[in-house]
């Protein structure tokens, strides 16, 4: 019998403020009288009475809560009462707390049909209907994870409370193995397997395998040599590994003449490239074959970088998606070489507008209701608010960007900056190499039914058949004690050769990526501890359930590792071994249920080869009226979703834990977000690293190569921007992309990455790790149940990794003090195609952005020579403060370098190196190659003698009063505006995010 | 002339000890980083160290409460060597994280030497959201981790940190002192416009000492205020002195604190 522990607030409840304040935001305003919360603690386990006391007045706090046992609290006025809580197999991390916090209580063990489970019960006064509180709930709970209960006042009394639930995991049938019939399938049942799954017993399909009619005849063709059948173990398994998600084929197979990939040629071949023109002062450490890629940080220390996208999980369930996301990249970290930390989080977050209500389905007859925008971005930073904070990794440098396509799929990137030493324990720390006869090791959280077909289910657009089990929720605390003991103890006593994350695929990828390195393996399924009785072999073969690494360990190291990791609470089993049989052998209770040849697993996928084109689209140049006084437009720029201030991500992310924050995100007395970070990732060295990061997806509606082009040297230019040496910068490309069987996709993706190719040369900045995403499409319904495909804009993220040797020589982007000297640097020229002031006119002339063609192009020679010229500046620390020049142009630049110091500044671009005829188009250019600085006038001599050859000029003063005027090309006033407006407008956009 | 011993503990999702043993080192000390399951086994013993400190970050995700699980953990298994750890001359600092613990666990601000009981608590802040900005701090003498601070600016990162005291007890706290810190504004709310109080903390109240003044818990966080590229003026100040022809500092004001408690001791 299970009891009811619930936990009632005595004193106002912020938590309860809040939720008031979003439900009247629902357009409820007026219509609440009360809200309160219990939260509840479901014990199934038959404990003493005076026992389950003792639990409660643990779990609650004795002086601001109360605790009742079998006793529904409510309070004494309410009309409703709404119950979330997990459904069964879910993580539910509230609980696992409370079951450790009892067990260590009561000195128990609680067996395993017994358990702890949290809900939480939301009590409601005022005058609503069912349907209003229907409407409520349904934004409280994801029903994909959760289940909700609504009951009215009368009912809860009548029913003497909410009634106990306890959502513990049944599965029916005893698992099995099943075998695939493949040998005897035509064409289109082979199609059928590998588009739908695995049929069960009772015709339905298991979940995609996302195989293609080639792969799965190479699979037939294998099979039949073999004389049998797969199992579906097997069948599972090549599918996870064969994933687009893990192999990466578009990258990986020839594209028109280009027979080795893309990858080979533009991305790795740029690199080597690099790597031989720098010789000797060749930074790249270990690149494109680990979790992450590292450079040199110093003689005693490597700095590691990897960012990953989660984002067909972040639109089901923006929460689990994003925190799993974060909390998974962050294993790439840890994964890399014997292990290396998590120093600095990363993110990137593409929406659409979240006021746009418009809903959208999976399913036909307006079924399967997506979340809408808001819902969804809220989700996602509340997903990485949660992963970051509680992992105590900073978070820092963020990106949004916004536009309508990205309705169907949100698109989440979050990445990890790691560091590590070049040695431990006498090995040299990135390499790593699991040995035949090492035990396999499983470490960290138990395998369940979540995160089944994660893999196959990325490599496939989004559509009604998308599996529920593909999402996750992310436990950071089980990780961070896995972490500490693999970090900071296990790895540096050499207790393991080899490590690797369980992300993608589950145990049947990190296994046997793991058994590459030894040459085979063998595994014995069912000593893989799991979370609840009745998983299918195949399921614990391929679950992604979170926080798990697996290691290989020398069997004289697994005492010592098995009693350490013991101590720290951190589950490790072994499940088998590492061989050399060239072979990927598993078992389940004495039976071979898989018995594949490694060569065949990795290497047997057939090539492929993809034909592309690339249209040119001409598009309507639109006409402008030509403004006199553009101060209104600039204030309208300022707030635009693209541009506004989101303080209100950083400032919920821990951006100081560590210890190492230089430059941090938001920036100046405006507290504006910057474009770059500074941190001290060694306490006691003065050495930095600068990180940073940039995309421009609406330019790819014009050209791809540019837009590319443009993210690239944006990328670059906001890290030079704080300090960054070109000499000591490495890259990072995250591709977005869409409809991959479409050629004209592969013809824009084959451009962008040839950009990637031509830039990193010119730039000298080697790319060092990567990630692909090419699925980004929606398959579903609009409002009026009409069926639509949206794709996302091809959106190619570049990060930056850069070291610098004295942090105090980095530089912040607000105005410092009155009468210091404004330059532009670079040339501006008539680029509005695909800028955000075409964005907005558009929107509000005709209710659409317009496009024009003139998209910005780089020309990497100039702009090297330019941010040569001020990295030297910067480190002679002549220059006061630092603004790249990019969404939005040089009027949004100068702003935010005014509105960061809270000074004026008067502008006058009559003589600025420019090439346009109009006053709007000087001010909202976004040509490339950029930066406004603020310099001190003793400075102004040595400062123009480095820019000697260099577009620039001084366009005006910073001033003390709080006015902020801008003359145009003609010398007329344009901008008249002051920094109190301009704050407003900047800051106004998303008040009450 | 001794160097004292500082016990930094870790575990459970505490995740400031790195830089909060830094901070000790910085300061002269010699500290430890020791897992929570090491002083419960005995593998390492809390009687060989004079400071003990709860450092920051999320014990059990702050699940159940925040503060609750740790304190859970160390009442249910480690609470006599605590009690008397905390009888004796030695110091005792919670951050953040370790504030919250201490609160749950009785040890602050316990009136009448109450320790054990809890008196206050530290609730979820007025903006239900996790906050990360600097705060400035006017500083009352009792506790001598704070002693010759009158002010001081740090940041502070949390999601739990309004102080609530039953009125009966806030008025003991006053009475007695025990508010070792209190919001006020100062450079850094008038710097980036902010208000004085992140959290609607009770009369202000940042920080809590014991009567004895040696323990003190605080939801700032000094060791993230060690260096003088911490402050998020770091640049301006720097373009400030440099023009007139002074050199940077080297510190920042919350290294003074692990140096009290250094000096304690000398």
């Amino acid at each position: 019998m299970a009891t009811r522990i619930e936990i009632t607030p005595t004193v106002e409840d912020a938590r309860a403020r809040m939720r008031k304040r979003q439900i009247e935001g629902m357009g409820f305003d007026g219509k609440i009288q009360g809200v309160q919360l219990v939260d509840v603690y479901t014990v199934d386990a038959p404990l003493e009475r005076n026992d389950l006391q003792r639990v409660g007045s643990m779990l609650a706090d004795t002086i601001t809560e109360s605790a009742s046992v079998d006793t529904p609290q409510a309070p004494e006025k309410f009309d409703w009462a709404i119950e979330v809580g997990f459904h069964p197999g879910v993580t539910d991390n509230v609980a696992t707390t409370a079951r450790e916090g009892l067990e260590d209580l009561l000195k128990t063990k609680l067996q395993p049909d017994q358990g702890v489970y949290s809900s939480q019960v939301t009590f409601l006064q005022g005058d609503l209907s069912q349907a209003d509180v229907e409407k409520i709930a349904s934004t409280m709970a994801n029903p994909l994870i959760q289940r909700t209960a609504i009951k009215s006042f009368d009912v809860f009394r009548r029913d003497q409370g909410m009634g106990v639930v306890v959502p513990q995991v049944r599965l029916g049938l005893e698992p099995s193995v099943d075998t695939v019939d493949i040998l005897q399938a035509d064409d289109a049942a082979l199609a059928l397997i590998g588009k739908k799954g695995i049929a069960n017993v009772d015709g339905t399909r298991r979940g995609p395998l996302a195989l293609d009619l080639k792969y799965m005849q190479a699979i037939q063709a294998h099979f039949r040599k073999l004389g049998r059948n797969p199992t579906d173990v097997e069948l599972e398994s090549v599918a996870q590994t064969w994933s687009e998600h893990c192999k990466h084929t578009i990258f990986a197979d020839p594209l028109d003449d280009i027979t080795e990939g893309l990858f080979k040629r533009y991305i790795r071949g740029a690199t080597e490239q690099i790597r031989r023109a720098k010789g000797t002062k060749d930074f790249c450490v270990s690149v494109f074959k680990d979790n992450s890629g590292a450079i040199a940080f110093d003689d005693q220390w490597l700095v590691t970088d990897k960012v990953e996208t989660h984002n067909s999980p972040s639109a089901l369930d923006p929460f689990g998606g994003a925190i799993t996301g974060i909390v998974g990249v962050n294993r790439d970290t840890i994964g890399f070489g014997l292990g290396a930390r998590p120093v600095i989080n990363r993110y990137a977050f593409c929406f659409a507008d979240p006021k746009d209500t418009d809903p959208l389905y999976k399913g036909e007859g307006r079924t399967q209701q997506m979340l809408p925008p808001r819902r969804i971005m809220e989700g996602v930073i509340r997903g990485v608010n949660v992963g970051g904070n509680c992992s105590g990794i900073p978070t820092h440098p963020g990106s949004l960007f916004f536009d309508q396509r990205y309705e169907g799929k949100p698109l989440v990137f979050v990445g990890t900056v790691g560091i590590i030493p070049r040695e431990t324990a006498g090995r040299l720390s990135h390499e790593k190499q699991a040995q035949s006869s090492d035990y396999i090791v499983m470490i960290g959280g138990r395998v369940g039914k979540d995160g089944i077909h994660g893999a196959t289910f990325s490599s496939e657009a989004m559509d009604a058949g998308s599996p529920a089990t593909a999402v996750q929720i992310g436990d950071p605390i089980t990780q961070k004690k896995l972490s500490d003991a693999l970090i900071d103890e296990a790895r540096d006593l050499g207790l393991y050769t080899s490590l690797t994350d369980n992300g993608a695929g589950g145990l049947s990828c990190s296994v046997a990526e793991m058994a590459q390195e030894a040459g085979g393996c063998h595994v014995d399924l069912e000593k893989v501890p799991v979370k609840y009785q009745g998983l299918a072999p195949w399921e614990i073969w391929i679950s992604e359930s979170q926080e798990r690494m697996t290691l290989s360990v020398p069997k004289e190291n697994w005492g010592r590792l098995q009693e350490l990791l013991q101590r720290r609470r951190v589950e490790a089993t072994v499940i088998g071994e590492f061989t050399n049989s060239g072979k990927c052998v598993v078992e389940y209770k004495g039976k071979t249920v898989m018995d594949m040849e490694m060569e065949f697993l990795h290497h047997g996928l057939p090539q492929r080869p993809m034909q592309s084109t690339y249209k040119r689209v001409v598009h309507e140049e639109p006409s402008l009226p030509d403004l006199e006084d553009l101060t209104q437009t600039f204030h309208q720029m300022l707030g635009r979703l693209n541009i506004a201030s989101f303080a209100f991500i950083a400032q919920q992310y821990d951006h100081e834990v560590q210890g190492g924050s230089v430059i941090k995100p938001l920036q100046g007395r405006g507290r504006v977000n910057g474009d770059a970070t500074v941190t001290r990732p060694v306490l006691d060295s003065q050495k930095g690293v600068v990180v940073s990061q940039a995309m421009n997806p609406s330019y790819s509606d014009i050209h791809t190569y540019h837009m590319a082009a443009s993210a690239i040297d944006t990328a670059i230019r906001n890290a030079i921007a704080v300090g960054a040496d070109l000499e000591h910068l490495a890259l990072l490309d995250n591709f977005c992309w869409c409809s991959p069987d479409d050629p004209e996709r592969l013809g824009q993706l084959k451009e962008a990455a040839r950009a990637c190719h031509d830039y990193a040369i010119a730039f000298g900045t080697p790319w060092i790790s990567g990630k692909d995403s090419m699925h980004n499409d929606f398959k579903g319904y609009d409002k009026d149940g009409k069926p639509v495909k949206i794709s996302v804009p091809p959106t190619l993220l570049v990060s930056s990794l850069g070291v610098i040797d004295n942090v105090q020589n980095a530089v912040s982007l607000d105005a410092k003090i009155e009468g210091d000297l404004v330059y532009v640097l670079g040339q501006t020229y008539q680029e509005l195609g695909g800028s955000e002031y075409y964005a907005m006119i558009g929107e509000q002339e005709r209710g659409k952005g317009y496009l024009g063609n003139a998209v910005p192009q780089v020309d990497a020679h100039r702009n090297k020579t330019l941010y040569n010229a001020l990295t030297d500046c910067i480190k002679e620390g002549l220059v006061a403060s630092a603004q790249s020049v990019h969404r939005g142009g040089l009027a949004v630049a100068l702003a935010k370098t005014a509105i960061g110091g809270k000074l004026g500044m008067e502008i006058d671009l009559e003589q600025f190196p420019s090439q346009v005829s109009r006053d709007d188009f000087a001010l909202f250019s976004e040509s490339q190659g950029r930066l406004v600085v603020t310099v001190a006038p003793q400075y102004k001599e040595q400062f123009e003698q480095h820019m000697q050859g260099n577009a620039f000029a001084a366009i005006g003063k910073v001033t003390g009063d709080a006015i902020f005027r801008i003359r145009g090309i003609t010398g007329k006033t344009i901008v008249d505006a002051n920094i109190k407006t301009m704050e407003h407008a900047y800051t106004e956009t998303f008040r009450g995010y | 002339m001794t160097t004292p011993k500082a016990l930094v503990l870790t575990g459970y999702g505490i995740n400031c000890s790195r830089e909060t043993q830094f901070a000790f080192t910085q300061a002269g000390a010699q500290a430890d980083i020791v897992h929570i399951n090491d002083l419960i086994d005995g593998q390492r013993r809390l009687e060989n160290y004079q400071i003990l400190t709860f450092s920051g970050g999320f014990s059990y995700g702050d699940d159940t409460g925040s503060g609750n699980g740790l304190a859970n953990r160390i009442r249910n298994n480690l609470w006599e060597k605590v009690a008397e750890f905390v009888e004796k001359d030695h110091l005792v600092l919670g951050i953040c994280n370790g504030f919250q613990a201490l609160v749950r666990l009785g040890l602050l601000p316990a009136v009448n030497k109450n320790y054990g009981t809890q008196q206050v608590s530290l609730l979820h802040n007025d903006g239900a959201q996790y906050l990360d900005r600097w705060v400035d701090l006017e500083c009352s003498q009792i506790s001598p981790w704070l002693k010759g601070v009158d002010r001081m600016s740090l940041p502070i990162a949390h999601g739990e940190g309004k102080l609530y005291a039953p009125p009966e007890v806030l008025e003991q706290l006053q009475q007695r002192d025990l508010i070792a810190a209190r919001y006020v504004s100062g450079t850094m709310c008038v710097y980036q416009h902010l208000p004085a109080n992140p959290n609607g903390s009770l009369d202000d109240i940042a920080a809590l000492s014991d009567e004895s003044g040696r323990i003190l818990g605080m939801m700032p966080h000094p060791e993230r205020a060690i260096a003088f590229t911490h402050l998020p003026h770091w640049s301006l100040i720097k373009e400030i002195v440099k023009r007139i022809g002074a050199s940077v500092p080297k510190t920042c004001l919350g290294l003074q604190i692990f140096e009290n408690g250094v000096k304690y001791f000398k």
